[in-house]
């Protein structure tokens, strides 16, 4: 534990590391697709847990000032929307209304966090809750913008994109969810490198730092509002790009698109996996979202299983899956 | 030259006036103690001088400057920095990262610099690391600089809390109880300290309980009593000086460090 801190400190990667991180990368894109290319259902399954460890991420970041964010599920709704009326009414493309739609949501995040970020612990908590709920009756309520209750639908597909000519990534056409599944990987490592950076540089300490002690940190000089602010708008950046990956992926929104079930589950996301591990989000929303899709078969009792074996995780793991410690049981066989 | 000025700073929690109409000056580079029995308003003043709380009425001027109303974090990049009461600092920290992040404010790289490790960036980072490694090894702590701080034992915390400070290169360092639960061998080195400190050029402002420890210290002290401040003077003045003995002390002149 103490010499990968002082590895991580330094922000140099051990080998391990790298190996690790090259194992999951080609995992998610070689070796899936070879396993699951044929069955579309289990690909959607595989996407919707990329992008939603994807979204998990930023509510990481905010852990990581000692905020626990329960508005995720409302800068995706943002992102999201913003979209949906980028792609229906103004006819953007998809690539060019994904950034568009993660700035969106840093912005509001931003002005909102501003005030919002004063408070801590559980008010904290309570008041982001309350606003996915406030930015859902937003969306119900927005009239001609946002259509209410009907959502948005047929939104267009991701278009392709040529350079000179070259097409460098065919438009995304029929039911077969693949493209999506490379996108959402895509989107998945990139936000990994980045808040892994995030997490490594001196910012990451900085927002260790106002997590650990805010009065401390001021009284050193560190403008304590500007860093939770930046925190915070980093993570509604992916909350706004994973909702506009889903809108163009399922091709409509709603405002049930999110709600305050979903700000929660990416929450549990952080929690199972871990709180510090930057790869905590990713095991959780891949555990929750794939065994919660196996339980199906179970049918009625699905969500019975699936509560009780999270509240068990909770009870014999409070630090996250990640911190179960498998080194006694591989020294055992050799 | 004073270079801190406190004018007329009154504080009151409702009906509860815990500083009341305090003036004092601050010379360049000199010790002064704030005395005071428990619930004197010494802590209080200590965090209106730092703006962690706004006063009622009066202001602090810092350098021909009025920084009252600046955020904490404003003062201590004009050079006003305070320590705290007990042990707070980065507990999930090692010794060196807690002073590598009390480096911020020299900080000369953007956020976004600091994100993709510019030169500029990481020249920060040489020159952090390099001046908490010095700061450390003076403060007798580089034994212990890649410990966490939540496993160090309390002297060395307490020395961490003054290191925190010094990484941001203050002009005026506030220190809340430094001797507060140390034997007299922890007390004696802390007083070394201390001067060691004003020997960098530091001016220091310190609030205390024990007594001999302030009378050994102080180039000058204030006391106060029911937020409201009865004597300034040298310590020797201080010790003759009959409403501090009467009001605050009230006791034998033992306790004063006879």
């Amino acid at each position: 534990m103490d010499s990968a801190q002082t590895a991580i400190e330094a922000g140099a990667i051990t080998l391990r590391q790298k190996l690790g991180f090259a194992a999951f990368v080609s995992t998610l894109f070689i070796a899936m697709p070879i396993i699951f290319g044929r069955s579309p259902y289990f690909i959607t399954v595989l996407t919707n847990a990329a992008v939603l460890s994807f979204v998990s991420l930023g509510v990481w970041i905010t852990f990581s000032i000692g905020r626990m964010n329960l508005a995720q599920g409302a800068f995706a709704l943002v992102g999201g929307y913003t979209t949906a009326i980028l792609a229906t009414r103004c006819a953007v493309s998809f690539w060019i209304s994904l950034p568009l739609s993660g700035f969106a949501s840093a912005i509001l995040g931003a002005l909102i966090g501003w005030p919002v970020l004063r408070l801590r612990g559980v008010y904290f908590a309570m008041i982001t809750l309350s606003l996915t709920e406030a930015i859902r009756l937003l969306a119900l309520n927005g009239g001609d913008v946002t259509k209410g209750a009907t959502g948005i639908v047929n939104i267009p597909r991701p278009g392709a994109i040529s350079i000179f000519g070259l097409t460098v990534i065919p438009a995304f056409a029929g039911a077969d969810p693949l493209p999506y599944y490379y996108l959402a990987c895509t989107l998945l490592v990139l936000g990994l490198f980045g808040v892994w950076r995030l997490s490594t540089s001196r910012l990451g300490w900085v927002f260790r730092s106002l997590r650990q002690n805010e009065e401390l940190a001021a009284s050193i000089g560190i403008n304590v509002a500007k860093y939770r602010v930046m925190a915070f708008a980093a993570c509604c950046f992916m909350g706004g790009i994973g909702g506009a990956f889903f809108a163009a992926f399922h091709q409509n929104i709603y405002p049930a698109s999110y709600t305050v079930a979903d700000s929660v589950n990416f929450l549990l996301y952080c929690f199972l996996g871990g709180l510090s591990y930057i790869f905590g989000p990713v095991v959780g929303a891949f555990l929750l979202v794939i065994s919660f899709e196996l339980l199906q078969a179970a049918q009625q009792y699905q969500a019975l299983i699936y509560g009780v074996l999270m509240i068990a995780c909770m009870l014999w793991l409070p630090n996250g899956i990640l911190s179960l410690d498998l080194r006694p049981l591989l020294r055992r066989k050799e | 030259m004073a270079i801190l000025e406190v004018q007329g700073v009154t504080k009151r929690y409702g009906g509860l006036t815990a500083v009341n109409n305090v003036s004092f000056l601050v010379e360049q580079g000199e010790i002064l103690s704030i005395i005071g029995p428990n619930g004197a308003g010494k802590s209080t003043l200590f965090k209106l001088i730092s703006s962690f709380v706004p006063p009622s009425s009066g202001q602090v001027i810092y350098n021909g400057k009025i920084i009252t109303g600046l955020a904490p974090h404003e003062i201590a990049r004009l050079g006003v920095v305070r320590t705290f009461q007990e042990t707070t600092i980065f507990k999930e920290m090692t010794a060196l990262q807690n002073v590598v992040v009390a480096h911020q404010l020299r900080c000369k790289a953007s956020s976004l610099g600091i994100y993709f490790a510019t030169p500029t960036a990481r020249a920060d980072e040489a020159r952090f690391r390099e001046s908490a490694t010095e700061i450390l090894d003076y403060l007798g702590l580089g034994t212990v600089k890649n410990v966490q701080a939540r496993n160090l034992p309390h002297g060395h915390l307490r020395a961490l809390g003054v290191a925190v400070a010094l990484a941001t290169e203050p002009k005026v360092l506030l220190l809340d109880e430094p001797f507060a639960g140390m034997n007299v061998d922890e007390t004696d080195a802390a007083v070394r300290m201390v001067r060691g400190i004003r020997e960098r050029g530091v001016t220091i402002v310190l609030v205390e309980h024990d007594m001999s420890a302030v009378m050994r210290i102080s180039d000058r002290i204030l006391a106060l009593n029911f937020g409201v401040k009865i004597a300034e003077g040298t310590p020797a003045e201080i010790r003759q000086n009959d409403s501090v003995i009467e009001a605050y002390l009230g006791r034998t002149d033992e306790e004063l460090g006879h």
